[in-house]
C-alpha cells in the first residue's frame, strides 16, 4: 500500500470514528449521520493531502506537523460552515481534528510498504 | 657516519633500507603502514592506474615459504570474496628478490578498536551489522575467518566497513553447507591439526584447543560475539539484550551459539527496531517499556486526541 492510500485509508476510518464521538453529546445525536459523513470526506482529503507530503518527505517531525497543519486547516474549514444556530464550534472542532491529522501524519511517514518500522 | 646522523635519521635510513625494491614492479614506495607476524603493509602508488593502494609484502623472501604460500593462499581467498565489506584484492606477484606481495584496496580511515569509543551505541551496532554480513558472505563462500577482532576491521571515512586480515583464514569444502556448524567440513589447507590460530580474547574454544577439523562458522560466531561485547564496553550499564546477545554469541559450545553470522545480525536489527531480542527473556515492565519506546510517537498522540475527546465531551461546548 503506498503512502497516499495508506493515508487516504486512515484517513477516512480516523474521520468515521471522530465523526461517531458526535453520539455521546445527546445535543448532536440528531445530526450523527450528517457529522460523519462530514467528518470521513474531511479525513479522507486531509489523509490523501499528508500521504503525498510524505510520500515526497521523509521526515517523522515534518510528517507530523504537516498532519497537524492540515488537519487544523480542514477542521477549520468545517468549522466556519454555516450553522443553523449561527454558532461556531472551532475549538471543539479544529483541537481533535488537528491531532487525528497529526495520527495520519506519523503513521504514514512509518509506513515503509511492507510493515511499520521505528519512530 | 652515524657521528653525523641522528638516532632518529639512522633508524629512519635502517627501515627504508629495509623497504622491499620495487623496480620490476608498477608499484611506487610511499611508505610503511603497518607490521604483522606475517609481513609488512607498505602505502605505494599503482603508478599504471596512478591510485594508491596498500602492498602486503611477506616478511622474508627465501627464510619462510610457508609464510608466502600462506599470503598467496590469503590473496586466492579475498580474490573469490567480492563483497562490500571485505577489502578488494587488485593485484598478487612477487618482487625481485623472490619475496610474494598482493596489492589490495588502501582503505582510508580508521581501526575498529580506535574508533568505537567515540561512536554513539546505535552507530557502533550498525557497524557490527555491516561486519555480521561481510562473515556471514564468506561463511555462505565457504570460508572462515578465524582471526575476527576490532583491530581488524577498517572503518573508512565514508563509514564504509571492512574485514581485514584474511591470513589465517579456513577454507571449507565446497560440498559444506552454508551458515551451518560443518563440524565434519574439510580444510582447504593452510593450518595442521593441532595448530592454534587466532587471538586469545576471540577465540572460541574448540579453535583454542587447535580443532581444525571442528571449527565451523560458528566459532566466527564467537569472534563476533567478543566483538559485540568490546563494542559494549563504552556503555557503563550495557543493555540486557544486547548482554544476552553476547552471551548466545560466545556459549562454550558451537551447538548453544546463533547458527550463522546473518542469525546475529538479525538480533541486533531487532533491537536497533525497538523488537524484541530472541536471546533475551524480557518481564512485563521491560516489554511495556520497549514498545512504549518504539511507538512512544503515536501513543502520546492517541493519548492526546483521547485526553482531548474526553475533556471536550466535560468540558467544551455542544452543538
Amino acid at each position: 500500500m503506498s503512502k497516499p492510500v495508506l493515508g487516504l485509508v486512515l484517513g477516512g476510518i480516523l474521520g468515521v470514528f471522530d465523526g461517531l464521538t458526535a453520539y455521546f453529546t445527546p445535543e448532536a445525536r440528531s445530526l450523527l449521520l450528517g457529522i460523519v459523513i462530514g467528518s470521513t470526506f474531511k479525513g479522507l482529503v486531509a489523509g490523501l493531502a499528508i500521504g503525498f507530503f510524505s510520500k515526497k518527505v521523509h521526515s517523522l517531525p515534518w510528517g507530523i506537523v504537516f498532519g497537524l497543519a492540515v488537519g487544523l486547516f480542514f477542521a477549520f474549514l468545517v468549522a466556519a460552515m454555516p450553522q443553523p444556530s449561527g454558532k461556531h464550534y472551532y475549538f471543539e472542532i479544529m483541537l481533535p481534528g488537528a491531532i487525528v491529522g497529526a495520527i495520519v501524519g506519523y503513521a504514514t511517514q512509518v509506513w515503509r510498504g511492507k510493515r511499520l518500522e521505528t519512530a | 657516519m652515524t657521528r653525523w646522523l641522528s638516532n632518529a635519521t639512522v633508524a629512519h635510513l635502517r627501515r627504508v633500507a629495509e623497504w622491499p625494491d620495487l623496480g620490476a614492479t608498477k608499484y611506487r614506495l610511499i611508505g610503511e603502514l603497518g607490521r604483522g607476524g606475517m609481513g609488512t603493509v607498505y602505502l605505494a602508488e599503482d603508478t599504471a592506474l596512478d591510485r594508491r593502494v596498500a602492498l602486503k609484502v611477506v616478511a622474508t623472501a627465501a627464510s619462510a615459504p610457508e609464510a608466502a604460500e600462506r599470503m598467496l593462499r590469503e590473496a586466492r581467498i579475498l580474490a573469490g570474496l567480492e563483497h562490500p565489506g571485505i577489502v578488494p584484492i587488485h593485484d598478487a606477484g612477487a618482487l625481485p628478490d623472490g619475496r610474494v606481495f598482493y596489492a589490495m584496496k588502501r582503505v582510508d580511515g580508521q581501526r575498529l578498536d580506535a574508533l568505537a569509543g567515540t561512536l554513539p551505541l546505535p552507530e557502533r551496532l550498525r557497524i557490527f551489522r555491516r561486519i555480521c554480513e561481510a562473515v556471514a558472505f564468506a561463511h555462505a563462500r565457504g570460508v572462515i575467518h578465524r582471526d575476527l577482532k576490532p583491530e581488524n576491521v577498517m572503518v573508512g571515512s565514508f563509514g564504509e566497513v571492512l574485514v581485514m586480515d584474511w591470513g589465517v583464514a579456513k577454507v571449507l569444502s565446497e560440498a559444506a553447507p552454508p551458515f551451518s556448524a560443518a563440524p565434519n567440513a574439510r580444510t582447504g589447507g593452510g593450518t595442521a591439526e593441532g595448530t592454534v590460530v587466532g587471538t586469545p580474547d576471540y577465540m572460541a574454544p574448540e579453535q583454542a584447543e587447535g580443532a581444525v577439523e571442528g571449527t565451523g562458522p560458528r566459532a566466527d560466531v564467537y569472534a563476533l560475539g567478543g566483538i559485540l561485547a568490546f563494542l559494549l564496553r563504552p556503555e557503563p550499564v550495557a543493555p540486557k539484550p544486547l548482554d544476552a546477545a553476547v552471551a548466545k554469541a560466545k556459549a562454550r559450545r558451537p551447538e548453544d551459539r546463533y547458527a550463522s553470522a546473518a542469525e546475529l545480525s538479525a538480533e541486533i536489527t531487532r533491537y536497533l527496531e525497538g523488537e524484541r531480542v530472541l536471546a533475551h527473556s524480557e518481564g512485563v515492565l521491560e516489554r511495556a517499556g520497549r514498545v512504549f519506546a518504539r511507538y512512544r510517537a503515536a501513543i502520546l498522540l492517541i493519548a492526546a486526541y483521547l485526553v482531548v475527546r474526553t475533556l471536550l465531551l466535560i468540558f467544551g461546548r455542544h452543538p
